[in-house]
């Protein structure tokens, strides 16, 4: 699927994930925030960078082991991303889906 | 072929999807398997922005009890699951074996012990309740609970809770 975002053609999965890290950039970060209610902070942004630097390190991703990454709390990730945090912040990062149950 | 009777789902599917918003979860067993399919069905659905609450009922109250929380253990008599002989699995040490297995299995899948499960599911929002009635009768005070518990309610208390639109109950 392709989708505009922030005047750009963008290949996205049928949830709206980006297949393609490469293609990312803040200003298509923010307007998928945006979908999800959200508003991008330094705080949301930190938590973004470190994701993909995950990503990119092939490390997979969980709620329990961002909360020990030190770069966020469980609490205070709950509280930047309230309606699903590691789904959504994955979605706004342009990295895909994680798969993990924690 | 012309009499075949419409499956009712079917005609479910038509009408507009309706998410659940909260999950009421009631843990009344304190096996390590009971625990963590109460205490990952209570986290999955924070993930996934769904409101849960765990109640903690008679011997579900030993998973947030401080001194017995991180001895919980798999049950390796009557547990259909572990594939053994119920005489083999009321063996000395059976079940500490069984349950070590288990741990490390869990660990390799990034599943973290009770505690830290516990405090994973507080930050997330999950409220956790123990049962008054339960607590009355094994004689346990709330300063033997983990600091993390949100109250005592009764059952009654925790049916309120369950006030709203697309709220489903599970008992453990």
């Amino acid at each position: 699927m392709e989708k505009t975002y922030a005047g750009q053609a963008i290949s996205t999965n049928e949830q709206g994930y980006l297949t393609d890290l490469n293609q990312w950039n803040r200003d298509i970060g923010t307007e998928i925030a945006k979908e999800e209610d959200i508003e991008m902070t330094d705080r949301h942004w930190e938590v973004i960078e470190y994701l993909q630097d995950q990503y990119r390190k092939e490390v997979p991703l969980s709620v329990r082991k961002v909360g020990k990454s030190n770069v966020v709390s469980i609490k205070e990730f709950y509280q930047l991303f309230p309606k699903g945090p590691l789904k959504i912040s994955s979605r706004i990062a342009g990295i895909p889906k994680p798969v993990s149950c924690i | 072929m012309e009499n075949i009777v419409e499956s009712p789902i079917k005609q479910k599917e038509d009408t507009s999807k309706k998410p659940i918003k909260k999950m009421m979860l009631i843990l009344s067993k304190a096996t390590i398997d009971n625990v963590y399919a109460c205490f990952i069905l209570a986290n999955g659905a924070r993930m996934e922005g769904i409101e849960s609450e765990i109640f903690f009922t008679f011997f579900g109250l030993e998973a947030i009890t401080k001194k017995k929380l991180e001895h919980l253990r798999v049950a390796t008599v009557g547990n259909p699951g572990m594939h053994i002989p119920t005489m083999v699995g009321g063996l000395p040490g059976m079940e500490a074996f069984a349950t070590k297995m288990m741990k490390s299995e869990m660990e390799k899948l990034d599943i973290p012990p009770v505690g830290e499960f516990l405090e994973i599911l507080a930050a997330s929002g999950t409220k956790l309740w123990a049962c008054k009635l339960a607590m009355d009768m094994f004689h346990l005070n709330e300063d033997k609970l983990i600091d993390d518990l949100d109250g005592v309610l009764t059952v009654g208390d925790f049916y309120n809770r369950a006030q709203g639109d697309n709220t489903q109950l599970m008992f453990i």
